[in-house]
């Protein structure tokens, strides 16, 4: 079940051997995938575990005496304790399973929304927000008569500070905020934020569905009162996520689904709701992938984050210096801070060319507006290409993406 | 020239192309570039094609007998694509378009650009090409 090295500086080529998919060629071409922003590729470590779960593990948890059952549930919530540690959380019930980040942000969007936000109030996000973290929190402001109020960027990517502080309030109930910007890498002073935010009493959600492939993450150091993340871009099965919420909070929040499994006692009458977790997991759970989740975070904590985080970097800085090298092009998001994440354009072509030129190369990257439309309004660009890369990516493949890009560029220009 | 003549002498270049997928592409590149542009003052909403990524604007007029289609694109890619389809059902009568089988699209490979996640609108230019052809054609009939 152990990756393939427990040394603090892997070896790349022995990694991308736990990874099937990354023997792949594409229209006859060694697959070099540089679209890990999306969603990272799977180890065989996490393959197998879901396939042992389907063929020799199956049912359900929290429900049978049967003797499968239990053991099952056994695994589930010791994933559930895998999570808690890996994130440093105080209590196993203070991580709930969801479908995804996005889920996750649903669900305190919905529940804290509920229960804390009036008329008039304030909820902050910023200009660098997916999507994900933009539109739950509208939906709360149209419902709750709220008002939305945006932390602006500045030209290289990172958060206005200075504006954040003029902008709490004693209205502002609520800051949501990422951790990683998805279109940038920007990496967010986040304990900062959370400490000033913390100074007015008002609770922050982090979207950590960038930083958590990438860095290692301490909830307990960052003070946050709600973490969001996807196991799917850390290494682990689609369809899983994690929210982190302070019990403070999260045994205070009403249900934000309702149905089996969230209840202590129904009758027609009423319904005494479960403690946490449960009160927030309706209905049967995605059981393999929180077991394969858990194998995702073995996997990583066996390679090390602050291995993965150094190497990711020594990419990150190469590919900065081959792009910067080329004419034209224009790097969107050059923040001091960055995880391996790379937007950029180029005179005035569009990304979609570029990204299908590219794909014809057997290179896969991200073209578009990578859902933050607001953000590339901002920097009055329609789209970008953007290329983000995991620990199982090489120099060598940032070489062949280099002189895919020139040909690319040599057609379109 | 009909559809169907204009249909084979796309498949014809295609053919010639053959599999290299460079030479494919700079033909695709080649006819975007030669498409004629829409003026920035005619590509306003009511032409905007939606496609996910790419922007495509499709200008269609009728002078009673047959339609002629424009379009421009902000992805070369796309404005190539537009420019065949164009090729193809530019000049004819509402009739012979709405009926057109289009069987080029998979004759010459450009059905991998049919899919909607590569999201250049090939679909939707095809379907608003039929709409308007099938307006045209309603038209004429209450006139």
């Amino acid at each position: 079940m152990l990756p393939n090295t427990k040394n603090n500086i892997f070896s790349v080529e022995q990694v991308r051997k736990d990874f099937p998919i990354l023997q792949r060629s594409i229209h006859s071409k060694a697959l070099v995938y540089f679209d890990n922003g999306a969603t990272t590729q799977k180890p065989q470590q996490v393959i197998d575990t879901l396939t042992q779960y389907y063929s020799f593990q199956n049912a359900n948890i929290h429900r049978g005496v049967h003797s499968l059952s239990q053991e099952i549930t056994t695994l589930y919530e010791a994933a559930r304790v895998q999570v808690q540690k890996h994130l440093n959380a105080a209590h196993a019930h203070e991580i709930i399973f969801t479908q995804g980040t996005t889920d996750s942000i649903n669900l305190v969007a919905y529940s804290y929304g509920k229960k804390y936000i009036k008329s008039g109030d304030e909820i902050m996000i910023t200009t660098m927000e997916h999507h994900s973290n933009i539109i739950p929190w509208q939906q709360v402001c149209e419902d709750r008569g709220a008002v939305l109020k945006v932390i602006p960027v500045n030209a290289i990517g990172e958060l206005d500070l200075e504006a954040f502080e003029q902008l709490l309030s004693q209205k502002t109930k609520i800051i949501a905020v990422t951790h990683v910007s998805n279109t940038l890498g920007t990496i967010n002073p986040i304990k900062y934020i959370i400490e000033k935010a913390h100074q007015n009493n008002i609770p922050v959600l982090v979207d950590g569905a960038q930083a958590t492939p990438h860095l290692k993450v301490d909830v307990a150091d960052l003070n946050a009162d709600f973490y969001c993340f996807s196991s799917h871009k850390m290494y682990g099965p689609t369809g899983v996520g994690i929210l982190y919420g302070k019990e403070k909070w999260l045994e205070e929040m009403p249900p934000y689904q309702t149905g089996g499994g969230v209840i202590e006692t129904v009758s027609f009458e009423r319904t005494k709701f479960a403690s946490l977790p449960l009160k927030f997991e309706a209905g049967t759970p995605h059981i393999a992938g929180g077991i394969g989740t858990a194998t995702a975070i073995d996997y990583l904590n066996n390679l090390g984050m602050d291995a993965v985080a150094r190497y990711e970097n020594e990419l990150l800085q190469y590919a900065t210096i081959q792009l910067l090298a080329i004419e034209g092009v224009k790097i969107i998001g050059t923040a001091s801070k960055k995880a391996s994440v790379i937007s950029f354009v180029v005179n005035g072509l569009h990304p979609y060319d570029i990204g299908m030129i590219l794909d014809q190369q057997g290179v896969a990257v991200r073209t578009g507006h990578h859902c933050t439309q607001p953000l590339l309004e901002y920097f009055k660009v329609p789209g970008t290409v953007r290329v983000s890369f995991s620990f199982y990516n090489t120099k060598a493949e940032i070489d062949i993406f280099v002189l895919a890009l020139n040909k690319a560029l040599k057609m379109l220009l | 020239m009909s559809i169907e003549a204009a249909e084979k002498e796309i498949i014809e270049s295609f053919n010639i192309l053959g599999e290299d997928w460079e030479a494919r592409y700079e033909f695709l590149i080649d006819l975007g570039k030669s498409l004629p542009l829409l003026p920035d003052s005619e590509k306003n909403d009511d032409q905007l094609i939606k496609g996910c990524q790419s922007r495509l604007w499709l200008k269609s007029t009728y002078d009673g007998q047959t339609v002629k289609f424009r379009a421009d694109s902000d992805a070369i890619i796309s404005k190539g694509i537009a420019a065949i389809v164009i090729k193809v059902l530019d000049n004819n009568t509402p009739d012979d378009i709405i009926n057109a089988p289009l069987n080029f699209i998979h004759l010459t490979g450009l059905k991998e650009h049919l899919s909607p996640t590569r999201a250049n609108g090939l679909v939707s230019l095809i379907k608003q090409i039929k709409l308007d052809a099938l307006a045209f054609k309603s038209q004429k009939q209450v006139l």
